[in-house]
């Protein structure tokens, strides 16, 4: 048995790399055995990662000893092998993706996978970029795996076709194909400089390096850094992410949601790492607070100039990601546990938003706001075709306005952070570390933040307030028709949101104590890296 | 041999900014490949320009490093040759997508002064 469980952190990369081969096998007229092998691989996913999770806290008997696993590609040792780190960390970003891709494509089998093929092998594999780029420990393995789930993401931002999302797709793609290159280029340096790309001996030999390769290796990792904050969707390189999330099929938006984190997970991770050699500038200090202060000034500025739901979601994004990074470049490190959570309530709740704003604007006819988008790419014919073979399972659900407003109602708590879901926990706790945490002369600095947090809550009551009126009270539209399979999702990601905010103490015990694994480097070091080195010999 | 080498990688990289910055998605692909051979011989030269030395341990020399090339930069650039292939042919679907729908190639997805 125990055999076997040392082979759980590759099973994250593998279950959807063989479900997405073997859909792209099967014949997309077999609609119901692909649903069944897409549900049944992100369920495995789902459970190896809350197995994962649990391993990590050490409340079950893991394979590995100490806290940090770690799983050799092929047993070769860690700094010429790849290896596969599990920290309690990794192991929330990986429940975290799998829970939102279970919600997301249960949602999509309600009709979006047909709005163009492939849908559920680039799903798939998207999920497998995300795991891999969370368990990876190797720099150019994390540069496979962030084309991995870019590659698919491309195909899935352009699915359903139309003008609009082509035009979209080709901004997301030619950014994120400039920021690849410079990936290369910064790994390039600093493999040039360091001689390894295994990141924990990476951190070792970057405190060691002389003055000369110093620069070089700083430009290295400044280029990195500038990498990890185009994905996150920091000013001044965000003005891609509205009109992509906002052109994307709502399934792939609502998976969208967790991308932007994929960046400020790398950077976090970096951070840390290269904490001993002098954290170059884009990982962290004052210059992260203030780029991230301008992404959240940025981001409430679209919230309230946006005039569709789908385009204030992608600027809620915008501000969740300065958020998260305004709380890491923080000084001090006791932010990161409240962020942690704080990222947690903002990935389910703004997935959840996705997902329901397409419900909530489904009976506008082919609306002015719509014209670029063919109807097609919508999906307004399905809801007439429902003696659709598949759709039998979905049973038109009562009160469907209702639900709608109710579930609204809940996303806009969560995503402004109002009492009394787990948004306001979030910020609260954030806030309360800004303040208490403080050394004195950094007072001015948690009033900043606590301004700007304040502040974007407000804006962001005030665009959703006034949109949800002209959404929900408009007297002249019939009520959506939703299926069970489109609700149960939404709701299920809202309930889980409150659960968060129930379960506050375990939660934030578990995210306080993923923070504090997080920043003791020389352990994850020790745990990757079998025998340290003798000093002084790079 | 390093004054050329530094010197191709810096007009095929130039190159290619500029044409990544003009407003027709033909420039921009081309500057894209451009910039990525730029990219792909940087990585190249991070193992160090050697002549004549190969990556792989002859056993008949002795596996004296100083006899031999880098081959981890020969194995991530085949890596990076692959993957900007991809994407670069993807890219290009896309933009012929986009020249089919709007009936421009504008990055915008339409002329300038329509507006």
């Amino acid at each position: 048995m125990n055999g076997w469980l040392q082979h759980l952190p590759i099973l994250p990369v593998l279950l959807p790399l063989c479900a997405g081969a073997l859909l792209l096998l099967s014949s997309e007229t077999q609609r119901i055995s692909r649903a069944t092998i897409a549900i049944c691989a992100t369920v495995a996913q789902l459970a190896v990662a809350l197995a994962l999770l649990a391993m990590a806290d050490g409340r079950m008997a893991a394979p590995w000893p100490g806290e940090v696993g770690v799983y050799a590609l092929g047993n070769w040792a860690a700094p010429f092998g790849i290896v596969l780190v599990v920290d309690r960390l990794a192991a929330i970003m990986l429940a975290l993706t799998s829970t939102l891709g279970l919600a997301t494509l249960i949602y999509s089998l309600a009709h979006w996978k047909r709005a163009g093929i492939h849908f559920l092998p680039l799903f798939q594999l998207l999920l497998m970029g995300l795991n891999g780029a969370f368990l990876t420990g190797d720099l150019f393995n994390l540069f496979v795996f962030f084309e991995v789930l870019l590659a698919a993401s491309y195909g899935l931002a352009l699915h359903g076709s139309g003008a609009a999302r082509v035009t979209a797709g080709m901004h997301y793609i030619a950014v994120n194909l400039v920021a690849s290159l410079l990936f290369l280029i910064a790994a390039a340096l600093i493999y040039g400089v360091t001689g390894t790309l295994n990141m924990a001996e990476l951190a070792q030999r970057a405190a060691m390096l002389g003055a000369e390769d110093r620069i070089l290796f700083n430009l290295g990792a400044m280029l990195l850094g500038i990498v990890f904050l185009v994905k996150a969707g920091a000013w001044p390189l965000n003005f891609w992410l509205p009109d992509a999330y906002g052109a994307a099929a709502p399934p792939v938006a609502g998976i969208f949601a967790i991308l932007t984190k994929v960046g400020i997970y790398a950077l976090l991770r970096f951070a840390v790492l290269l904490e001993d050699a002098g954290t170059p500038a884009p990982f962290g200090g004052e210059w992260l607070f203030y780029c991230g202060l301008a992404t959240i000034a940025t981001g409430t500025l679209g919230v309230l100039a946006a005039q569709k739901l789908d385009r204030l979601a992608g600027f809620l994004v915008i501000v969740s990601s300065g958020i998260l990074l305004a709380a890491f470049g923080f000084s001090g490190t006791s932010l990161t546990g409240p962020a942690l959570y704080y990222l947690v309530s903002s990935v389910l709740a703004s997935g959840a938003f996705f997902l329901l704003i397409e419900m909530a604007e489904r009976n506008r006819t082919a609306a002015a706001d719509m014209l670029s988008i063919t109807l097609e790419a919508f999906g307004l014919q399905d809801k007439h075709e429902s003696e659709h073979p598949d759709e039998m399972a979905g049973v038109a659900i009562p009160a469907a306005m209702a639900f709608l407003g109710l579930a609204f109602f809940s996303c806009a708590l969560l995503l402004t952070g109002l009492p009394p879901l787990s948004g306001f926990v979030g910020k609260f706790a954030l806030l309360a570390a800004a303040f208490s945490a403080a050394p004195e002369a950094s007072i001015q600095q948690a009033g900043m933040f606590a301004t700007a947090l304040l502040l974007s809550g407000l804006t962001g009551m005030i665009a959703l307030s006034r949109l949800g009126i002209r959404v929900f009270w408009d007297t002249e539209r019939p009520a959506p028709r939703l299926q069970w399979i489109e609700a149960g999702p939404v709701a299920a990601l809202i309930l889980l949101c409150s659960l968060l905010s129930l379960g506050t103490e375990p939660a934030m015990s578990y995210f306080n104590a993923a923070a504090q694994s997080l920043h003791d480097a020389p352990a994850y070091v020790g745990s990757v890296l079998p025998a340290t080195p003798v000093k002084g010999a790079p | 041999m390093e004054i050329v080498f530094a010197l191709a990688v810096g007009i095929l990289a130039g190159s290619g900014i500029y044409l990544l910055l003009r407003p027709r998605t033909f420039q921009v692909i081309m500057g894209l490949s451009l910039l990525a051979y730029a990219v792909n011989l940087f990585i190249f030269a991070m193992g160090r320009l050697r002549m004549g030395a190969a990556p792989i341990i002859d056993p008949a020399r002795g596996s004296d490093p100083a006899m031999y090339a880098d081959p981890v930069p020969q194995a991530l650039v085949l890596t990076a040759i692959v993957i900007s292939f991809a994407t670069t042919a993807l890219f290009l679907v896309v933009l012929l997508a986009s020249r089919g729908l709007n009936g421009t190639d504008h990055v915008d997805g339409r002329e300038p002064d329509q507006e």
